[in-house]
């Protein structure tokens, strides 16, 4: 293969846009996995499910993006009832949480995947805009614009969320549940209603992130299974919990998937992300940006 | 003596049913069912006893798939060389992802264990000598002496090997191994403090786990006379690993027989009755149901409601 700077410098570009969006998708988790230790492995899963529930609001004729604003909401509620659950059920449990929750997100998983399966059908589904199928051209480069979208997107709620965890009250009270629980509970407040509002954020962006996902290309119930090792790999990298970490993680699983993508070929892109996982744990566990 | 009179009992019953005349449809479940119960006991040597979580059942089953698939396809060896060559394998396998991740909390080793099954899978996909994604028909050779067919013949072999595998999950149960873990479960840094060395220990089980895992992957091609990286690497089997022990109990070796025989076979009437979807949805639902409501499992709910049965 003749190595070309040319080839190198689309992959970089591709792997950015890629990357932004990468970070899109992670964001939900990593706060609540990152600040707020839930072994949510199902939160790709809510994500796919969130990308089911744009195609059929979309069928209504609104455009996906704004599909995945209006399905916020009704997830927010989603991602508060589920912590709840699992606070009930689990958290407040102590000991052994750790192999329930973990069985428990999990089995969720399942059952969203399956459930999809068996109302939609295994088919790749997709969505109709006008910024879905053309492309911007950029001198001889052709940028598709509907990983523009996704870049624009992935940025706004990288900026909002990180603005939203520094800048108000509650966001404040997010962090203080992350760093130091007891001594919150001494203030006198009550961490388990912080981190169910947290997790109903998380769970709301997924809305959102989910709606990116159809727009990004075709989606199918068992998708969630890549996106667990995308997801994980950069939440984990980017250090648990840290905003801006995750759209630099998300930044290089992008750039790195895509040059593997053309120096290898599309049968070793999934890999990276998961080898890039294992490095991490075994190298630098707590992430390039950890507390 | 209590344990080891019924073991032998079983092993020749199961040797005696292949020879009977029994349909052939019912050793071709049974066989599925067994590798389940063997899954799960594995997966309850690290999962129960030490509480370290490990989505990534496939990744040990395939390995030793596809170790029995290169040792018959390059020197045509015989089941029983496939068999250790895939536990071989299945342990290394084990080592290496428990040295770099079973310092770190739970929750990592679980992610890592998802993070080998789609890295084996990629390698195995792009592994031309085994098939590549399109896979790799095998030709069964012929069933040894006594038995009329392969699949019988299989059904043996599964049958043992549960059996070996229960041996192994209850001597590490009994000895100071499973004691160390139990206590590294229970808190990791107070099991440290006292001389555990729970490192090694964690370990051990990953090791076994994995070596026992593969084990029970390597019939798997002969039994399909087909290997291919997609199914081979279903997550389908690690539901059906953790399931098994949760639902039957996780604090004893007898919790994942239990569990696995009541699901496998559930399964196996689902699969043909209804559809194979609706079998993975019936154990996704029995999970959550059983993680929430009866967290000890059905081991649990018979020592409520008997509290004579120790």
């Amino acid at each position: 293969m003749i190595f070309s700077f040319d080839l190198l410098f689309e992959a970089v570009l591709f792997g950015i846009l890629l990357g932004c969006f990468y970070a899109a998708v992670s964001i939900g988790l990593s706060v609540s996995f990152g600040l707020l230790d839930v072994p949510h492995v199902a939160h790709p899963a809510l994500m796919v499910f969130g990308s089911y529930c744009t195609y059929i609001v979309a069928s209504y004729g609104l455009d996906p993006i704004l599909a995945g604003v209006v399905l916020m909401p009704a997830f927010f509620v989603l991602g508060v009832l589920i912590y709840r659950f699992y606070y009930e059920a689990f958290e407040r449990r102590g000991s052994e949480a750790a192999v329930r929750g973990l069985a428990f997100f999990f089995g969720l998983a399942f059952i969203i995947e399956v459930g999809l399966i068996l109302t939609f059908g295994v088919d790749q589904r997709t969505v109709e805009a006008r910024y879905i199928g053309s492309s911007l051209a950029l001198g001889e480069y052709r940028i598709p614009y509907r990983m523009l979208v996704a870049f624009g997107v992935a940025l706004v709620l990288t900026a909002g969320l990180t603005l939203y965890l520094s800048k108000t009250f509650i966001g404040r009270a997010i962090k203080a549940v992350a760093q130091d629980e007891p001594a919150l509970r001494l203030m006198g407040a009550n961490p388990v209603r912080i981190k169910q509002w947290a997790f109903g954020i998380a769970t709301g962006v997924s809305a959102l992130a989910g709606a990116m996902l159809i727009i990004v290309g075709p989606v199918e119930p068992a998708l969630d299974r890549l996106y667990i090792g995308r997801t994980f790999c950069v939440v984990v990298l980017a250090g648990l919990g840290s905003m801006t970490g995750t759209l630099a993680a998300g930044l290089i699983l992008g750039i790195a998937e895509s040059i593997v993508l053309m120096m290898l070929g599309a049968s070793w892109a999934p890999a990276v992300a998961f080898g890039l996982l294992l490095l991490v744990l075994g190298v630098r566990p707590q992430g390039l940006f950890g507390r | 003596m209590k344990f080891w009179i019924p073991t032998l009992l079983l092993a020749a019953a199961a040797f005696g049913l292949a020879l009977s005349g029994v349909n052939e449809y019912f050793f071709y479940a049974a066989y599925m069912v067994l590798t389940f119960v063997v899954l799960a006991t594995a997966w309850n040597i690290l999962g129960g006893y030490a509480g370290y979580v490990n989505f990534g059942t496939p990744a040990f089953f395939g390995i030793g798939a596809y170790a029995a698939t290169v040792l018959f396809k390059w020197l045509d060896a015989p089941l029983a060389v496939q068999i250790a060559g895939a536990a071989l394998m299945g342990g290394l396998l084990g080592f290496g992802v428990g040295i770099m991740t079973l310092r770190l909390r739970g929750i990592f080793f679980a992610i890592a264990t998802v993070a080998v099954i789609f890295i084996m899978e990629t390698l195995m996909i792009n592994w031309r000598y085994v098939g590549g994604a399109t896979g790799l028909q095998l030709l069964r050779p012929e069933p040894m002496a006594p038995f009329e067919s392969y699949t019988r013949m299989l059904f043996v072999v599964m049958a043992w090997m549960v059996l070996a595998s229960v041996a192994v999950a209850r001597y590490v149960q009994d000895s100071w191994i499973g004691r160390g873990l139990r206590a590294l479960r229970d808190s990791e840094e107070a099991a440290e403090a006292s001389g555990v060395p729970t490192l090694r220990l964690k370990l051990v089980a990953c090791v076994i786990m994995g070596a026992l895992m593969a084990a029970a992957g390597a019939p798997m091609p002969m039994y399909l006379s087909f290997i291919e990286p997609a199914s081979t690497f279903n997550l389908s089997y690690t539901i059906g690993a953790l399931g098994g022990a949760i639902i039957g109990g996780m604090s004893h070796w007898l919790g994942p027989i239990v569990g696995a025989l009541l699901l496998g076979s559930l399964q196996q009437i689902v699969t043909v009755t209804i559809s194979s979807e609706v079998n993975v949805l019936i154990v996704g639902v029995l999970l959550v149901v059983f993680v929430v409501v009866a967290p000890e499992g059905i081991l649990g709910l018979v020592r409520k409601w008997l509290p004579f049965s120790r």
